[in-house]
């Protein structure tokens, strides 16, 4: 049985104790008796480590490394080991010194005990003495057995065999990481290493002076000057003939190869000079290293980092990419996931070059390997332009229909932003999102929803086209709430649209109310819609009862059943659409109407996340708003609008959306209008000398809204409308209304006119009064209504933030 | 390099080399979550991983499943390298290794490491200086057991 383990070549005599406790643990049955056995040979180790020298230590020590190694407790061995280090015999130093690297650690008070140790074993004569402690205190050594030990380190980097030296040279390289200050020590020794034939050593240099320059911008500096001697060692690996003691599959010294590669990259970094020293070389290694297996491959790798990090000349670079081009094509998964890796890298600077490449990579996203897959969705997303939109979205939504469960929140997300970035036409864009909730629906963001919900009502060419489309996703599957919400929410909206039966987009369907009426219905009855989800039904279902003619009392019965629903949201939603059809029934149309367009990046609501983010995310900035506009509307639009018809002269009416949104409202302050506001203020309430900021609130057709505002008192504030008309034709009528939120107070006073000559000539203004003394957000709806060449001319906007002064 | 890990397929350890300081449940936790994250990948997936900040490189050879961590700016193709450079100096060592070999002569496994790999990087690129040091080393164990007169480890 014994013959087993007894190695018959040059493998030394096996320690039969240690053997005799490994097959007794081995051959327990169960947890339990493992546990037994262990506990027992603990106790036998205990007992002997008490004992004096008796010829065992180093068995009974290995035996609890061994035990260690499964798991148990062992650090009552951590001062056998320090014994055992201290101990003259070569057996019992090696296993002590095992035993403290896996047992001791810089945090233990033992291991300073072993510092003298090593010192007196750095000096030794035999030199596997020397390596175990040189060893050990690359393994473990404290900063203060660093810096207690660093001159010795140094003084075997200059005068030792290459044995010694080597090992010097990576203890240097962990002396450094614990005690940066000690670099400027090694830096001299590293330097003349370089010179050394040894490739233990050239490789133990390398490492080392790597170590120095990365933590030191001024040794860096200095070991420029190595370039050269860099270059050719590696020339000298590459073209040299076979050398037995370093060949690995044709390469000569892979290993070293690499990290000379390494060395320069950091070197050749930012510095044109040593770039150009590196270039030949460079070339010289990609064109002729053998990429049959991955060890060549390494090389290669490795040299087109390099290439791309320093500055290389343009040919060198596109050799470079092609190189990875050409491992986006290799049959060895590894390769292809590091070409994407370092695709990657560069898809942001060399985006050109890498979209050469676009093909191989989007049919890396069919790869069975997960890594891969991800990789490659990744670069994909990068490699999405205005130019390839199309087909890259193909690919992209035939992914997520079979992509892993882990990467389709990432995928959706990303098709989103490449959607709202480069989307070739409206049309495109709303099938797009559509097709991305049927097939991930679960997987998307939240705000994905007040986001193509502003999407459609945006695009108002397509509503009757999309209300169509969602009612048909409905009929087939409520079960991805996205895009039920969605869905539920157009059909409150165009419902009448569905009902109207034409549609020039597609094929229209039949549909009557109580299709629809039962389509909501199935939706608030179903167990797999969200409660978020019943609200959007129940809402869709209330506004339907504006849109259509006969079936008003189905939904009367609807709202009435949900009054007494367990949901509280729905209960409060029921009972105020109740109180809208039984006492407010008279103002259930204007409240019911269509909404107007949402503006994106309206400013004022505070968004904690993404306003900082990258480009990509621009989506979830905007729509805080329209989230609040949305479900909760009727409550808060009852009270808005009776302020509306309290305030201002008429009740407004509907105002068309149309197709475009608003434009932004600049919360900065624009320093032109200053002047003119000094103009404006003469004869009104005494103000500051200094000129209000301004904002520019509308702006179509020619006529320029602007609006300044000025605190009177903690809870009053004026504001100035001036209007401006830039076209060619005169303006008369010229009227604005404005409506404010309940608590607030307004009044209007009189406009300077109700005409505006055309190019600017003159302008109109009016002062509007506010006070606010519930401290409530202050937002303003205006209403500006107008003649022009003979025809009317209405339009709305909405501040909701007013230029702080 | 911020660890070695070599385990069985059923998730025994059989050796662990830790080249930055870590506390005892800090590794306890690791290798744990090694185990469980390489122990699930199918048969035929790419070798690297990510882990953190880390870059997770596996193979597997035979029964025993190799796992290297490297840092971020590491090159992932000479990781593989270094693992099977390890298991060819082993099976030098042993003749034809196998994961009994390392289970029973586990304290030789961390010796051949140790002259292969030091403080986290390479130390000698050569195998057979690698094999001619160990020899070497385990001659002077027995030699100088064997003028003292006492039993060899």
């Amino acid at each position: 049985m014994l013959q087993r383990f007894v190695n018959t070549s040059n493998a030394m005599s096996p320690s039969v104790p240690l053997q005799e406790m490994i097959r007794a643990i081995r051959s327990a049955r169960t947890q339990c008796e493992e546990r037994g056995v262990i506990q027992r040979e603990c106790a036998a180790i205990r007992a002997q480590f008490r004992q004096a020298d008796n010829g065992g230590r180093s068995h009974n020590l290995a035996k609890l490394l061994y035990v260690h190694m499964l798991g148990y407790p062992a650090h009552f061995g951590q001062m056998e080991c320090v014994r055992m280090i201290a101990s003259p015999r070569y057996s019992e130093k090696r296993v002590g010194y095992l035993g403290a690297m896996m047992l001791l650690d810089e945090k233990q008070d033992a291991s300073l005990l072993i510092t003298n140790s090593i010192k007196n074993d750095l000096s030794h004569s035999n030199q596997y003495v020397q390596s175990l402690a040189l060893c050990t205190l690359a393994c473990m050594g404290s900063a203060e057995m660093c810096r207690d030990l660093a001159p010795e380190i140094d003084r075997l980097l200059r005068a030792s065999n290459s044995y010694i030296k080597k090992k010097a040279a990576l203890c240097a390289v962990h002396i450094v990481r614990k005690v940066h200050d000690l670099g400027e020590l090694f830096a001299p020794a590293a330097r003349s290493l370089l010179a050394e034939k040894n490739h233990g050593v050239l490789h133990g240099a390398v490492v080392l002076i790597t170590e120095l320059c990365e933590r030191n911008p001024e040794t860096l500096e200095r070991f420029r000057k190595t370039v050269p001697d860099l270059v050719q060692i590696m020339k000298g690996l590459v073209i040299s003939g076979y050398s037995p003691e370093h060949d690995v599959a044709g390469i000569s010294d892979p290993f070293l190869q690499v990290r000379i590669l390494r060395l320069l990259r950091i070197l050749g970094r930012n510095n044109e000079a040593a770039s150009d020293a590196m270039n030949d070389l460079l070339a010289q290694v990609a064109t002729n290293t053998d990429s049959t297996k991955t060890v060549g491959n390494a090389v290669l790798y490795e040299t087109v980092l390099t290439v791309l990090d320093i500055k290389s000349e343009s040919g060198l670079r596109v050799l470079a990419v092609n190189i990875l081009g050409r491992f986006l094509l290799n049959n060895d998964r590894n390769i292809r996931y590091i070409a994407m890796t370092s695709l990657q890298r560069i898809v942001g600077t060399d985006h050109n070059a890498v979209q050469r490449h676009r093909g191989t990579i989007v049919d890396c996203l069919k790869d069975q390997d997960a890594s891969v897959k991800r990789r490659a969705l990744e670069l994909s997303l990068a490699l999405v332009s205005a130019t390839n939109i199309r087909s890259m979205m193909k690919e992209l939504l035939l992914f997520l229909s079979s992509c892993p469960l882990e990467l389709r929140a990432q995928a959706a997300s990303g098709i989103f932003n490449a959607a709202e970035r480069y989307a070739p036409s409206q049309r495109w864009h709303i099938d797009t999102i559509l097709h991305v909730l049927t097939t991930a629906g679960g997987d998307v963001r939240d705000e994905t929803v007040p986001n193509l919900i502003q999407l459609i009502t945006n695009t108002s060419e397509l509503h009757c086209y999309t209300v169509h489309k969602l009612y048909r996703a409905l009929l087939s599957d409520i079960s991805q709430q996205s895009l039920v919400q969605v869905a539920c929410w157009c059909i409150g909206e165009y419902g009448d649209l569905l009902l109207r039966g034409e549609c020039q987009e597609t094929e229209p369907v039949q549909v009557t109310e109580d299709d629809v009426l039962d389509a909501l219905e199935t939706v608030l009855q179903s167990h797999m819609s969200a409660p978020a989800t019943r609200g959007f039904a129940l809402t869709a279902t209330m506004k339907l009862s504006t849109r259509i003619t006969d079936n008003v009392d189905r939904i009367r019965s609807i709202v009435s059943i949900y009054g007494s629903c367990i949901d509280v949201e729905l209960q409060q939603r029921a009972v105020e659409y109740n109180a809208l059809f039984k006492k407010y029934d008279h103002m259930r149309a204007a409240v019911l109407e269509r909404m107007p367009v949402i503006e994106k990046n309206s400013p004022g609501h505070t968004n904690g996340e993404s306003t900082r983010e990258a480009v990509k995310e621009v989506q979830p900035a905007k729509v805080k708003q329209a989230e609040t506009l949305l479900p909760q509307q009727p409550a808060s639009q009852v009270c808005d609008l009776l302020d509306l018809l309290g305030g201002s002269e008429e009740p407004l009416q509907p105002n068309p959306a149309v197709g475009s949104t608003l434009p932004v409202l600049p919360v900065s302050t624009s320093s032109t209008a200053g002047g003119d506001l000094l103009d404006l203020l003469g004869g009104l309430e005494p103000t500051p000398l200094t000129p209000a900021p301004t904002v520019t609130v509308y702006e179509k057709g020619g006529v320029t809204l602007t609006l300044s505002s000025e605190k009177q008192s903690d809870s009053g504030l004026t504001v100035t409308l001036t209007a401006c008309n830039s076209t060619d034709s005169d303006i008369s009528s010229f009227t604005l209304q404005a409506a404010v939120p309940k608590s607030v107070q307004l009044h209007m006073k009189a406009p300077s006119g109700d005409s505006l000559p055309a190019r600017g000539a003159a302008k109109v203004t009016q002062m509007v009064a506010l006070s606010n003394p519930n401290k409530v957000n202050l937002k303003m709806r205006i209403r500006i209504s107008y003649t022009s060449q003979g025809s009317a001319f209405q339009d709305t906007v909405q501040v909701d933030s007013f230029p702080e002064h | 390099m911020r660890f070695l890990l070599l385990f069985s397929r059923q998730g025994k350890l059989r050796l662990q080399k830790w080249f930055t300081p870590i506390p005892e449940r800090e590794k306890k936790k690791i290798i744990r979550e090694m185990t469980t994250m390489v122990l699930a990948r199918q048969p035929r997936s790419c070798n690297f991983l990510h882990w953190k900040d880390l870059k997770i490189i596996y193979k597997r050879y035979a029964s025993l499943y190799f796992c290297l961590a490297i840092e971020n700016h590491e090159n992932e193709l000479l990781a593989l390298e270094v693992i099977h450079r390890y298991v060819e100096l082993l099976d030098k060592y042993f003749g034809n290794v196998c994961e009994l070999d390392i289970i029973f002569n586990f304290e030789k496994a961390y010796f051949i490491l140790d002259e292969f790999l030091l403080g986290g990087e390479i130390q000698e690129t050569s195998k057979q200086i690698v094999n001619r040091c160990i020899e070497s080393s385990d001659m002077l164990q027995e030699t100088m057991e064997e003028y003292m007169s006492k039993p060899a480890f």
